[in-house]
């Protein structure tokens, strides 16, 4: 505590502040209305509606997009469908210079992708340019190469393509989630109707002419935009497979849906996963895990770290650190380079965590926010602790999807498995100690899809991500990832 | 004076016991009363299979290898009893062999489906299955101890307990079964076996909150219905083959896990 102090006591002038370091936005130029991309080209939707996209750091207006209906979802389906014959009888090796093309093409463009991911979904330029867009190029590249070797991932198995993939993704990681879902959905033979989020179609729509510049033959990616309706037109559409990212609530009801259809299914649902540090941790470097967990892209991360278990013994210094490390987080504007922490991504997901945050105020959590000044228009809310919190405060229990952070405290390994895995979400989980048996021994019992050990969030094309009970069921990355766009002998 | 035989009663099979359904309830099927199970049957179940299914995860793949491989041999010394209660001798020995066969995947399972993935960082990072947890499993009416057999053994291998619900027209080769598995090293829970009405039985194992997924191989008029209620917890649904013997019949009663450690110094 007392080097603790002493470093708290070091000289910092008082008027010592960032100097803005905006990304310039002009590289980014948008139509004023976008319609849907069906069949390769744009068409409008059947009975004209629309909606205007914002970007939740001052919430100007940024384009209109089209809402898609009933028949736009079969139009599109019926040019996945028409495409499909074509796609699939493409030798595999024909199929992946394709994927290889839009991998280069998303790095050659990634500055435009990024900053125009940050607009409209309010992520700092940081990530979006040092997280998603290397990512999602990333992902093309690792499935491209795989087009061609389906035999040797699936020996004696004749893999084939299932036909035509509908695919529903969420407004966290706009178009990483397009890559994730499109990558291995193609590789595989399959041709896609995508949906992207309702207040995040920008990217996905700007995508769309890097498949023009890749020349991907027209109706083996087709965009539709649009709120749920538009989701639950696709889900009904006659397609051959559906995948969703999202709410454990919308993926529960799709599971319903297709119930007796015998379309397949694959969802990456929600989280509440557990970040465990033990006393032996190396607690500088878990520290910056935790920020890392909870605050990376304001917490809308279904596999965020929000419930955070610290051995008693260290309790109180793991939250002072943590206190003070989120004393420099900066929040702000999602296009300056030194921003954190940017914008919530809708108005909707800002009420939903401030009455989240209510309840644990409500419930006896101790809340703390660092002293930071929010912009005045948009949409914002402050890195939140709560400590004192019991297993059962709603702030413990369900997904928050934004920065704030539950505190809770263990005595013996053998307890923290048992309150980590006290959820019915399975998604994710962190270990933080030195000792490599007990990281191991940990891993080993926490029933999640993905164990994160003296790490967290971490992502890679080659590693499959997915829930275990009602975080979901199907693997996204690696060659397990494939296995969902396949039928076999 | 011709003897007579000492009758049997068929009683269910439940964390290692034989109890009658807790309802006193029986229907008769193939010339004999068999036990009605109820829906608290199928709650005790479930909670029995709860119970087993740690120890049973964590034994080594090769000591539940074993473990099942006795399984097998119990089964080919009961041949004669088992040919009476299915089609005869020849699918008591495919059930036999082909228990045998999945027993000797227990540790094979983990070099198939697992890999070390070659991120781009610092980390080693493998992927390893692991069972989902517990299995409801609506067998098959027929072949009814080749069926069940297909069904229960892909889930027992990579780790799950399992709770079954027999064929309802041909169930005393399952309560055959369970006596094997008694005397066998199996331990109590790890299956449990119900017979009665699978119209009454299986929704109730479709909606239970701890089950973690539902095979509705056995289940064809009801499929909308339960593939419905399994939704309420994710459960996984698997749609298996009556009669097959697959490394994917196991890895669709399997989690993917993966797990990231940085490299350094």
């Amino acid at each position: 505590m007392s080097k603790l102090e002493k470093r708290a006591a070091a000289p910092v002038p008082k008027d010592w502040t960032y100097a803005p370091a905006p990304e310039a936005r002009d590289v980014v130029s948008l139509e004023e209305r976008y319609g849907l991309f069906i069949g390769g080209e744009w068409v409008e939707p059947r009975d004209g509606e629309a909606f205007t996209t914002v970007s939740p750091r001052d919430e100007e207006p940024l384009a209109q997009v089209a809402q898609a209906g009933v028949e736009d979802v079969a139009a599109a389906v019926a040019a996945a469908r028409e495409a499909f014959q074509q796609w699939s009888s493409l030798p595999g090796s024909e199929r992946a210079k394709y994927l290889f093309r839009i991998a280069r093409i998303l790095q050659e463009r990634s500055r435009e992708f990024a900053v125009l991911e940050s607009l409209n979904g309010g992520k700092p330029i940081k990530e979006s340019r040092d997280v998603d867009l290397p990512l999602a190029a990333a992902h093309f590249f690792y499935y491209a190469g795989w087009a061609d070797k389906l035999e040797y991932a699936f020996p004696n198995r004749s893999p084939r393509p299932l036909g035509v993939a509908g695919q529903i993704i969420p407004w966290n990681f706009p178009l990483l989630m397009l890559a994730w879902k499109l990558a291995p959905a193609l590789a595989a033979g399959n041709t896609v109707v995508l949906k992207p989020a309702e207040t995040t179609p920008l990217t996905a729509l700007l995508f769309c002419d890097v498949l023009r510049q890749a020349e991907l033959p027209a109706g083996v990616v087709n965009i539709v935009t649009g709120d749920g309706r538009a989701g639950a037109a696709l889900v009904d559409a006659e397609v051959d497979k559906i995948a969703f990212t999202g709410s454990t609530d919308v993926g529960k009801a799709i599971q319903r849906r297709l119930a007796g259809t015998g379309k397949k299914l694959t969802l990456e649902l929600g989280g509440k996963a557990a970040n465990i540090i033990f006393d032996d941790a190396a607690l500088d470097q878990a520290v910056e895990g935790i920020v890392n967990g909870i605050y990376f892209n304001q917490g809308h991360v279904c596999c965020a770290g929000s419930r955070l278990f610290v051995q008693e013994s260290i309790a109180e210094p793991v939250v002072e650190k943590l206190k003070r490390r989120m004393a420099t987080l900066r929040v702000g504007d999602p296009l300056d380079k030194n921003t954190d922490v940017g914008a919530i991504n809708s108005r909707m997901q800002l009420e939903k965590i401030a009455e989240l945050v209510e309840s644990g105020r409500a419930e006896g959590a101790e809340i703390y926010q660092p002293p930071c000044r929010l912009p005045e228009r948009g949409y914002w809310f402050a890195p939140t602790v709560f400590t004192n919190v019991a297993q059962s405060y709603r702030i413990a229990q369900e997904e928050i999807f934004g920065p704030v952070l539950s505190v809770l405290t263990f005595r013996t390994p053998d307890e923290a498995v048992e309150k980590a895995n006290n959820t019915p979400y399975g998604l994710s989980a962190g270990v933080w100690t030195e000792k490599g048996s007990r990281i191991l021994w940990m891993a080993e019992r926490l029933r999640a899809g993905v164990v994160w050990a003296n790490t967290f969030n971490r992502f890679d094309p080659t590693s499959p991500f997915g829930g275990y009970k009602e975080s979901g069921f199907g693997r996204e990355g690696g060659r397990h990832g494939l296995e969902p766009y396949l039928a076999f002998d | 004076m011709a003897r007579l035989p000492v009758k049997k009663t068929y009683k269910l099979y439940i964390g290692g016991s034989f109890p009658r359904s807790e309802s006193g309830r029986t229907y008769e099927a193939e010339g004999q009363n068999v036990a009605r199970a109820s829906r608290k049957d199928v709650r005790d179940a479930v909670a029995a299979a709860r119970a087993a299914q740690p120890k049973w995860a964590a034994m080594t793949a090769y000591n539940r290898g074993q473990v099942l491989y006795r399984v097998g041999e119990m089964l080919e010394a009961r041949t004669a009893e088992f040919a009476r209660l299915c089609s005869g001798e020849d699918e008591v020995h495919r059930a036999t062999d082909r228990w045998v066969w999945y027993a000797g995947f227990a540790d094979k399972l983990a070099q198939l489906l697992g890999a070390s993935n070659p991120v781009a960082g610092p980390y080693f990072n493998f992927t390893v299955p692991e069972p989902t947890g517990v299995v409801a499993t609506v067998a098959p009416d027929e072949p009814a101890l080749l069926g069940l057999v297909s069904r229960i053994a892909p889930a027992l291998v990579g780790g799950n307990t399992v709770v079954a619900l027999a064929s309802e027209t041909h169930p005393l080769a399952a309560i055959e079964l369970a006596e094997v598995l008694a005397t066998s090293d199996v331990p109590g829970g790890v299956v449990n076996l119900l017979t009665g009405k699978r119209a009454e039985l299986a929704p109730w194992l479709a909606s239970h909150m701890d089950v973690n997924a539902i095979d509705l191989t056995g289940a064809d008029g009801l499929r909308t219905e339960l593939e419905t209620a399994a939704a309420d917890n994710v459960k996984r649904v698997v749609l298996g083959a009556p009669d097959s013997q697959s490394l994917y019949e196991i890895s669709a009663f399997l989690e993917l896990k993966t797990v990231w450690h940085p490299i350094g110094v």
